[in-house]
């Protein structure tokens, strides 16, 4: 192992009490310092997605630091609203950030994808606690999160279903068939949120297959659809705050963001889809990170 | 034991599962489109809430299942047997098997029940595919009662299983009396001079084929397999050291399914003369009787399966 693990003090969950600026201020300062720990972790692993990572790292932090109703020290609590990381190859994101709410021991992120370790290179329900579901294959996670999703509305629940997705993820079929059932069943307790770093791992989405008009064609299969700043904290809580957008509706968040952000020779770099910094990069990384 | 009247054991399987929702709340049916073909439509008059039919989506419906599941549901998938395993494969890998979801997912008319309809509708794959995905238990119930009970163990199974619904009748192997027990063979006849393995729609032709062999002085013995996983590999041992030769018969492709799995026990255990009887190549047209005919999945062709075994433990 190349990397040198060291412990970088991991944020709690925010109050919920709390006015919305002054959490979506405390959740900026918590992605700094998930960022630190991801990085930490890829180089210590010498493998990983840094950036999408990297990509993910606010709207992951906002959901389960700041908006989730979840209890860790409970994690199969059966009331508690549910978040589906469809885009599981992104997990050094979603690992620190179930360690940050509670989850599991930090120390537990040192072994990142070393033998026998149960942070696989994509999330284990089984072994790892909070992880819903087993993603990585892309397409998988959507609709499983129907299936949620109609369990609650089935229960005359509210608890809430939150799924990230990967842009390039949305070729797969398999996601459209999802949205159909879910808009079919005005399922408003769902939330897609795509993370629309506009890069998969060879091309832009654009140049491969291309995914616009995304907007039109989410709400053609009958979502209420908003666009965000995916790295906005403040923008990402008011937005789910004003869940549902539209009773009866499924919702659809379209999160802009940059893949590799906030590290200026990583963002929008289709390159650093899985490579692993070396030590020059590692460096200049962690500085611009904890600048 | 046996009677003449052929039964659809779809019927059996409509009856238990408006039973177990019956029983209890949790249960659901997650269909795509398939209402009329799974015989659910009294289920969705019965239970208009807990059918979730998904339109035809096969890889949206095992995720469905899977998130159901998560969400404190028992949820029961039926779909046709060919689509629902080949395009849901992934599916029932990741979000089933890996993820050991509660979830019982029943293959409808199997094999070659559709006939006339062609190699693309028949489902002569779909235990060599589960076989090798881990951790999926395989259910090939062989008559009405055995459906019944196969669904009610594989639901109470807390993971994922597989359960092989026919379409093509059959007779009652069974009486009400019998006691399905997952990973457990059964043996109908007993024999010292072959044993023949059957499950599904092959259990009535392998108990005719001993009846005929007895006749020519020949005691061959009939097990019962209906669970493909787990195995009962004390049952395939057993009848390779105590009778020498194995003849399985399966509505299925002789490659990969429950011949296959006898095969890899026989093989590392106690090797024999075997023979695997299934379906070869994709099929001709024709019913799903005069299949069974020309691929010699009948006593005929079993009983000159079991001579030639018997021939070879000679040489």
């Amino acid at each position: 192992m190349r990397g040198r693990w060291t412990d970088v003090a991991l944020p709690g969950r925010v109050p919920r009490t709390l006015a919305t600026e002054e959490r979506a201020a405390l959740l900026a300062e918590a992605s700094r310092q998930l960022r630190l720990v991801e990085l930490e972790m890829v180089e210590a692993a010498g493998l990983g997605h840094l950036a999408g990572d990297f990509s993910a790292t606010d709207i992951v932090a906002v959901l389960l630091l700041g908006v989730l109703d979840i209890d860790p020290k409970n994690p199969k609590w059966p009331e508690r609203d549910r978040f589906v990381m469809s885009k599981g190859h992104a997990s050094a994101c979603y690992y620190a950030t179930l360690a940050a709410c509670g989850f599991f021991d930090d120390k537990m992120l040192g072994t990142y994808m070393a033998p026998g370790s149960p942070l696989n290179g994509h999330p284990d329900a089984k072994r790892v606690p909070g992880v819903e579901a087993n993603t990585g294959p892309l397409g998988h996670g959507l609709p499983i999160a129907v299936g949620m999703a109609l369990s609650g509305h089935l229960d005359g629940s509210a608890r809430r279903v939150f799924c990230l997705v990967g842009d390039g993820e949305l070729q797969e079929g398999s996601n459209w068939e999802a949205m159909m059932a879910a808009a079919h069943r005005g399922l408003d307790q769902l939330t897609v949120i795509v993370d629309r770093n506009g890069l998969q791992q060879g091309a832009s989405t654009e140049a491969t297959s291309r995914l616009e008009p995304l907007r039109e064609k989410a709400a053609a299969f009958g979502f209420a659809v908003e666009e965000v700043g995916g790295h906005d904290h403040l923008a990402l809580l008011q937005l789910f705050e004003r869940l549902p957008l539209e009773t009866g509706r499924p919702n659809f968040i379209i999160a802009r963001t940059h893949k590799g952000y906030p590290v200026s020779f990583m963002a929008d770099r289709v390159e650093w889809h899985h490579r692993v910094p070396n030590e020059e990069e590692y460096a200049a990384a962690l500085e611009e990170i904890a600048s | 034991m046996t009677s003449a009247t052929l039964y659809d054991c779809r019927d059996a399987f409509a009856e238990t599962v408006e039973a177990l929702a019956e029983e209890d709340p949790r249960v659901v049916v997650v269909c795509g489109d398939s209402v009329g073909s799974s015989k659910l439509v009294r289920f969705k008059e019965r239970f208009p809430s807990r059918l979730i039919n998904v339109g035809i989506a096969e890889q949206a419906l095992i995720g469905v299942a899977a998130g159901l599941a998560n969400g404190g549901k028992l949820p029961i998938v039926a779909g046709a047997s060919c689509f629902l395993t080949a395009r849901g494969m992934e599916q029932l890998k990741a979000d089933l098997a890996y993820t050991n979801a509660n979830v019982t997912v029943c293959g409808m008319s199997p094999g070659v029940a559709y006939g006339e309809l062609g190699p693309t509708h028949h489902s002569v794959e779909d235990i060599a595919w589960l076989r090798a995905i881990d951790n999926i238990v395989i259910v090939v119930p062989g008559d009405p009662v055995e459906t019944s009970q196969a669904l009610r163990a594989a639901l109470a199974h807390p993971g994922p299983a597989f359960v092989r619904v026919a379409r093509t009748g059959v007779p009652a192997v069974h009486d009400s009396g019998y006691q399905f027990q997952l990973g457990q063979a059964e043996r109908l006849v007993d024999g010292e001079d072959a044993t023949v393995m059957a499950n599904g729609t092959m259990l009535a032709p392998a108990l005719e084929a001993s009846r005929a062999l007895a006749e020519e002085g020949l005691a061959v013995r009939v097990v019962s397999m209906p669970t493909v996983r787990p195995l009962d590999e004390a049952e395939v041992v057993a009848a390779a050291r105590q009778t020498g030769a194995i003849v399985t018969v399966e509505e299925h492709s002789v490659r990969g399914g429950f011949g296959g799995a006898v095969a890899e026990v026989v093989v590392s255990t106690a090797p024999v003369p075997m023979a695997i009887l299934g379906v070869t190549g994709f099929a001709p047209t024709g019913s799903a009787r005069w299949l069974f005919d020309h691929f010699g999945l009948n006593p005929a062709g079993i009983a000159t399966a079991v001579r030639e075994v018997i021939k070879r433990k000679a040489s």
